[in-house]
């Protein structure tokens, strides 16, 4: 199975996520364009997912709600700057249960083609502070489940950088 | 002001990434470490401190001395503190996998006999 990697640099103010698809360039769009077949997919840790508006186009908005197995409701809402099909989405995202708006974020999706017809998508977030991207990726801790040390082995490869190995600690 | 002092502050600095690459192959003294970098001796130094404050280099004295080692545990704290939100997206996108699969026979199945399944 294709593998979600994440790109976290300390001290930034964004993000990137990478993940492959066995499916065109084209199909991959649609999935997160068309709010039928987002529904069907986009439902983190549980959630149940009500699409109030997703208006796919340069300047269309988008609201969606949330709500968690406690019954707690979790709104989010942006606009979509620009929609290109089949290679862009740049969007506005925000969410709105924080003690205080304006904690906006720009997100850019990125659509490459591969050969096989598979494609690679490119998330990058950017935050207006490293405390908000930082917050982000830590509200994954509070609503997830801690397993998998995988990640640490990326990092480490890339902090050697010049790939030697690091004797054991 | 509180000074941050954990291995995210360690590694927030891209000279301080490379002086735990280049300490974790083997120990170095300052002076080995210093002459990788076009940065001053004294900044270096003032980056050691930091990664040993940190924990994640230790300096052990050997006659006059004195040698870093990288102490690279606490950097499973970053992989622990990343790993949830990327799970909630892997879990998010396998979901997507299937959906795509269930896209993709359907459109085979149109394009083969012309009609929706």
């Amino acid at each position: 199975m294709n593998k979600t990697t994440l790109q976290v640099e300390p001290g930034k103010q964004e993000l990137f996520i990478y993940r492959e698809f066995e499916a065109p360039r084209d199909l991959v769009f649609k999935a997160f364009t068309d709010p039928k077949l987002l529904a069907q997919w986009m439902n983190p840790c549980n959630m149940s997912l009500h699409i109030d508006q997703y208006e796919s186009v340069d300047g269309g908005a988008y609201h969606f709600t949330h709500t968690d197995p406690m019954g707690g409701k979790h709104l989010f809402r942006g606009v979509m700057h620009e929609v290109n099909a089949p290679e862009r989405l740049i969007r506005t995202f925000e969410y709105l249960n924080l003690p205080e708006r304006g904690h906006v974020v720009l997100d850019i999706l990125s659509l490459e083609s591969l050969p096989g017809k598979r494609t690679r998508l490119t998330i990058q977030s950017i935050f207006r502070s490293i405390a908000d991207r930082d917050g982000m990726v830590q509200a994954g801790m509070e609503n997830g489940v801690t397993e998998s040390h995988a990640l640490l082995d990326e990092l480490l490869a890339k902090l050697t950088a010049r790939n030697m190995a690091i004797p054991a600690v | 002001m509180q000074i941050r002092r954990d291995v995210f502050q360690a590694i927030a600095d891209p000279i301080r990434r490379d002086i735990i690459g280049l300490v974790a192959r083997q120990s170095m003294n300052l002076n080995s470490i210093a002459e990788n970098f076009e940065v001053s001796r004294p900044a270096i130094s003032q980056h050691i401190k930091v990664l040993t404050e940190c924990g994640l280099v230790s300096i052990r004295r050997q006659g006059r001395e004195r040698y870093c080692e990288a102490r690279l545990a606490p950097l499973a704290d970053v992989a622990e503190w990343m790993e949830p939100f990327r799970q909630m997206w892997d879990r998010q996108f396998t979901a997507l996998d299937q959906l795509l699969d269930r896209l993709k026979s359907e459109q085979t199945t149109k394009n083969n006999k012309n009609k929706k399944p």
